[in-house]
């Protein structure tokens, strides 16, 4: 049995809070998503519908969701997707994968499967390598969340 | 890190052509979210990295975050030029290493 010092009341406090934080974070905010997307371009405006997501409608198990990202572009030395973003709003942590492309790529085309804790949007964004930026995003609504135990 | 990781590519291409790749790591991908019947947090531990080069020159990076499931699966696409060796590492958290090597013949 310790001793109920203030100090060790305090290191306990700080330990649960650790814990409660850590493990129970359901869900990260659209705002914090947002600010992962303007980091990434930067604060430049992003075109839509130069993205084509290929995701379920509806996924039952949360815990593997596969993902199939297109990107409108014509993957020349000149003009070819250089990076890929992945984000989703209602995971503990909205970054999924980034992706690094270069021109070899000949198609902006990647398949991946991802986690999502519960309904919520998958929001993919693009950067050229003529430094234009496209973004899309996609609702999942999940049956069986795949973040937790 | 368990077994070793799968690869489907063609094994010939022609000269130009856009190959697909696909790749498949064993790894539970552990997220740092999860609890044991104890209560205590399980520790994140998972493939942060993966990479895929041709003939020495990286041609596609994946950053991970715990949010790619478990047994990380990536496909993706390349415009082939001429014949030599896909090599893939995929890196964990702990600095560890699993590489995997391919060769591909292009007339």
């Amino acid at each position: 049995m310790f001793l109920i010092t203030r100090r060790s009341v305090l290191l306990l406090g700080a330990g649960l809070a650790f814990t409660l934080i850590a493990a129970d974070e359901a869900a990260a905010t659209p705002a914090e998503t947002d600010a992962e997307l303007q980091k990434f371009t930067g604060g430049a405006a992003a075109e839509a519908g130069k993205i084509a997501i290929d995701l379920p409608e509806i996924a039952e198990n949360g815990n593997t969701v596969p993902l199939t990202i297109k990107v409108d572009s014509p993957m020349t030395a000149d003009d070819y997707v250089s990076e890929i973003l992945v984000l989703a709003d209602g995971n503990p942590n909205p970054r999924v994968v980034r992706f690094h492309l270069t021109a070899d790529a000949g198609r902006a085309e990647i398949g991946t499967r991802i986690r999502l804790n519960a309904t919520e949007n998958v929001i993919v964004a693009a950067k050229t390598s003529a430094g234009r930026f496209y973004a899309e995003r996609k609702v999942v609504k999940v049956t069986v969340g795949g973040c937790g135990g | 890190m368990a077994d070793k990781p799968r690869l489907r590519i063609p094994s010939e291409a022609k000269k130009g052509e856009v190959i697909v790749i696909k790749t498949l790591m064993s790894h539970p991908m552990e997220t740092g979210f999860r609890k044991d019947d104890a209560g205590n947090v399980i520790p994140r531990e998972i493939i942060n990295t993966f990479v895929c080069t041709f003939n020495g020159r990286e041609v596609f990076r994946a950053d991970l975050e715990p949010a790619i499931a478990a047994n990380p699966y990536f496909e993706f696409t390349m415009r082939v030029k001429e014949s030599g060796t896909f090599a893939f590492a995929w890196k964990d958290d702990n600095g560890e290493v699993t590489t995997a090597e391919q060769s591909i013949t292009v007339s």
